[in-house]
């Protein structure tokens, strides 16, 4: 789990190319979006991709992504329940 | 800038028409043109719905008189096809006989070829005809060869989903300052792959029938289109003794400066052009018999235009709709589209219904109107909204 | 009918051009077919937050309009004006490359939100909050004079006071390629000294970005009135004398009145011979000046030729190094500027002292 966290926070990152942050800097819990991180909609829509593409998630509406995306904390359980891959 | 702009001609091609008489049939008898797509091999086929021009390039080549060589892509043919019917339409044998202009609008321009032939072009000399029509202005350009304008102003505007209705309301400001006698405005767009992966990356397209404010809707359906207006001054209608079609009496574009593609949910971008063109129409909200709204049936834009609505007119809304349902949502035509639907709606007495709704939506308690009316009607609002932040309203009118 | 002011400057382009506090004064000697901008430190000015998704060219239009308010002492305007002859080509090829290689599948919203024509502008209006009039005109080597035209016109009757005008065009990868290979790209490197004697075809490609304030309210930081801008989407070589003219007569100038000719020789031996005509015709006796083997040639370069002629016209100097002739000027109170693109989309404009 931790590993997958590791992975995750890595990943956004990379992803939504935030160039001044680092993987210490986001703790597990951090909400990712509006205080947090400050993601946005787009951003929302980037880790769906991330999901289905790493690890064979597919959400059909976006809405579905909102409690998903809270934090890592939630994006890692949640993907450990239903990754395909 | 007291002088009226008179509209005299108009030209529209969509999937419910190739010209205005087959569209305006198509609105009265409530046919839409959404379909599964067939021109474009695409992985969403069975994913979505699209407004699909029910003529092939080389119909449409044909009509135009186009020998083989030609490197038009399919926006410029469209362009090209509305845009002559406008002229026509407004009984103009020599284009040149006064200052005309040509103001067109496209977001896709050319690249329905450029995603055919991408790589291709590296190992086949034959298709590097179309890399110099990649870029929109190639369009412009090419709709100002097929009418015959020359020496003169012609540019292009690309404000995405709000561009031919910005077209138009340059046009009008060329007009009413004296730059120019006449102008031809609109825009178009063609189906792309390009768009169609766009929009599904943003998950807005509908794979099923476009519902346009209905407490359910489910995303847009994609439409390809171009549709143009003949804009002139008030002295070429005196003195040609031309029939004039309708006025355009007010403009006003704003910037929502909320999100790059999504909408306030307070529509302040909205509301700003609305209140833009009623003072420059200098008429109150009451003014205003229909009002033919962007409506694409995404969750966030029927939101905050209905907010909108309501933030300008209050208890009064006027009879609404949207006609997005018949014809999708063509991008940078729809204002030129809809601008064509709001005189042909002034001319014969008659609102379209909002086809397709069921659902009043949660938020607010104004309904499209969903069933065909017939009315007097002299003054109609237009709104094109777009990424980018980009608030567009139209106000066409039988009064000059 | 009010005049028309350029209030401020700003100039992104192959040389240091951002910093106004100096005119030209080091020259970089380019020696290619593909020039990149001197870019100013964009982190000075767009957030992380706001920065993660531009690409150069979005990067290059928000910094350029912020020194061109700074320099106005403005925070906002009132409507912001944006040309851009191809776009945002970066995140256009971005997308359409992932397209095409994943064949539609595992796509993401970012390039193709940002690869949207009037990104630029919108980017500015969110970054200043400007909620006013937002246009963008794509329209290949008048896209910038679009912008200027529909400003002037708005400035002139007084619709609005202040207005942000700019013209913005970035280099992608897969544009420059697919353009080598038609030939508008010269094949061969060409130093920037010897643009004019490449006797070949094609331009040297570049990226820019320049941005203005425009108003009807002269002020203390005011470079020149903008008399008249017009553009014409053909024009034969035979009709170009005699279109200049009328354009003269239009502002009731006398041909003996143009100070300086700015022209927009790009070394492409194919349609240089449009500059000729007025060079070697009726401003044969006027002080000609040419700028493309500093910028580079794109399709809103003509925004470095009003930053040129902005500033001949606020320091009364002409460097020696856009000079194609020697001329004795007092002073000089009226620059025409003439630029087309491949014998298409001419323009003239016309600037004069404040």
């Amino acid at each position: 789990m931790d590993a997958l966290k590791e992975e995750l926070k890595n990943k956004i990152i990379e992803q939504l190319n935030l160039e001044d942050v680092t993987v210490d800097e986001i703790a597990d819990n951090d909400p990712l979006f509006g205080e947090g991180l400050g993601l946005d909609s787009i951003d929302a829509l980037e880790l769906i991709v991330m999901l289905d593409k790493d690890y064979g998630i597919k959400l059909s509406d976006p809405k579905e992504g909102k409690k998903i995306f809270e934090s890592v904390e939630t994006m890692a359980s949640y993907i450990s329940e239903n990754s395909s891959k | 800038m007291s002088k009226g702009v008179a509209i005299t001609g108009m030209g529209v091609i969509s999937a419910i028409g190739n010209n205005v008489a087959e569209n305006y049939i198509s609105l009265v008898e409530e046919k839409k043109g959404i379909s599964r797509i067939s021109r474009i091999d695409t992985v969403h086929h069975d994913a979505i719905m699209v407004g699909e021009i029910n003529l092939s390039n080389e119909n449409l080549e044909k009509t135009l008189g186009l020998t083989p060589e030609n490197n038009y892509p399919r926006t410029a043919l469209l362009g090209a096809i509305a845009a002559k019917e406008a002229v026509k339409n407004a009984a103009i044998d020599d284009i040149n006989e006064y200052r005309t202009g040509l103001i067109s609008s496209t977001s896709v321009g050319g690249m329905d070829m450029t995603e055919q032939y991408y790589y291709k072009y590296f190992e086949d000399s034959e298709c590097q005809k179309y890399i110099d029509s990649h870029h929109i202005g190639d369009s412009t350009k090419k709709i100002a060869e097929q009418l015959g304008i020359q020496e003169s102003f012609i540019t292009t505007i690309s404000t995405a989903c709000s561009s031919a209705a910005n077209a138009i309301m340059f046009g009008a400001r060329l007009i009413k300052s004296g730059k120019l006698d006449r102008v031809v405005v609109g825009g178009a767009d063609c189906l792309s792959k390009f768009t169609i992966n766009g929009f599904k990356t943003l998950m807005i397209l509908s794979d099923t029938y476009s519902t346009p404010f209905d407490e359910h809707r489910k995303g847009l359906n994609l439409g390809e289109a171009a549709a143009f207006l003949v804009l002139e001054s008030d002295e070429v209608v005196k003195a040609q003794d031309k029939k004039v079609l309708a006025y355009l009496k007010g403009y006003g574009n704003a910037n929502d400066a909320f999100h790059q593609t999504a909408s306030s949910e307070n529509g302040e971008g909205a509301t700003l052009a609305m209140q833009k063109a009623l003072k420059i129409a200098d008429i109150s909200p009451n003014d205003i018999d229909y009002i033919n709204a962007h409506g694409t049936a995404t969750r966030n834009n029927d939101l905050s235009e209905g907010r909108a609505i309501i933030n300008v007119f209050g208890e009064n809304v006027p009879d609404f709709s949207s006609t997005k349902a018949y014809t999708g949502h063509t991008l940078a035509a729809a204002g030129g589209i809809e601008a064509v639907y709001s005189i042909l709606a002034l001319q014969n007495n008659h609102i379209y219904p909002n086809l397709n709704f069921k659902t009043q939506m949660e938020e607010f308690t104004i309904t499209p109107q969903t069933k065909a009316k017939e009315k007097e009607l002299t003054t109609v609002l237009s709104n094109s909204l777009g990424f980018g932040g980009n608030c567009s309203t139209l106000i066409f009118s039988k009064k000059a | 009918m009010s005049k028309v002011y350029i209030n401020s400057v700003a100039c992104i382009s192959a040389q240091k051009t951002f910093d106004n506090s100096t005119f030209l004064d080091e020259v970089i000697a380019h020696d290619s077919n593909v020039i990149s901008v001197v870019s100013p430190n964009y982190k000075e000015f767009i957030p992380p937050a706001a920065a993660r998704r531009m690409a150069k060219g979005i990067k290059m239009g928000v910094v350029a309009s912020k020194l061109a308010l700074q320099e106005a002492g403005l925070e906002n305007v009132d409507a912001i004006i944006t040309g851009t002859g191809m776009g945002c080509v970066v995140d256009s090829e971005k997308f359409l490359s992932k397209l095409i290689d994943n064949n539609e599948e595992y796509l993401t919203p970012t390039s193709f939100v940002q690869s949207t024509h009037n990104t630029v502008g919108g980017q500015i209006a969110l970054a200043i909050q400007c909620k006013g009039y937002n246009f963008t005109y794509v329209h290949c080597s008048t896209s910038f004079e679009s912008a200027v035209i529909d400003a002037k016109l708005q400035l002139e009757n007084n619709e609005e006071e202040n207005i942000l005008v700019g013209g913005v065009d970035e280099s992608g990868e897969h544009t420059i390629k697919v353009h080598s290979l038609i030939n508008h790209i010269k094949s061969e490197n060409v130093k920037s000294s010897e643009l004019l004697k490449s006797n070949t075809v094609g331009a040297v490609f570049s990226e820019g970005a320049s941005f203005s304030v425009l108003s009807n309210k002269k002020q203390n930081t005011s470079y020149a009135e903008i008399a008249d801008t017009q553009t014409f989407n053909t024009l034969p070589e035979k009709a170009l004398e005699k279109t200049a003219l009328d354009f003269l007569k239009e502002n009731n100038l006398e041909l003996s009145e143009v100070d300086v000719i700015i022209l927009g020789n790009n070394g492409d031996i194919d349609f240089d011979h449009y500059y000729d005509v007025l060079s070697s015709g009726i401003l044969k006796n006027t002080q000609q000046v040419y700028y493309k083997h500093l910028s580079g040639e794109h399709n809103t370069v003509s925004g470095f030729g009003f930053w040129l002629a902005s500033n001949l016209l606020k320091r009364q100097e002409i460097p020696e190094i856009v000079k194609l002739n020697q001329k004795d000027i007092s002073t000089i109170k009226t620059v025409l500027i003439y630029n087309q693109y491949r014998g298409e989309n001419h323009s003239f404009s016309l600037l004069r002292k404040c």
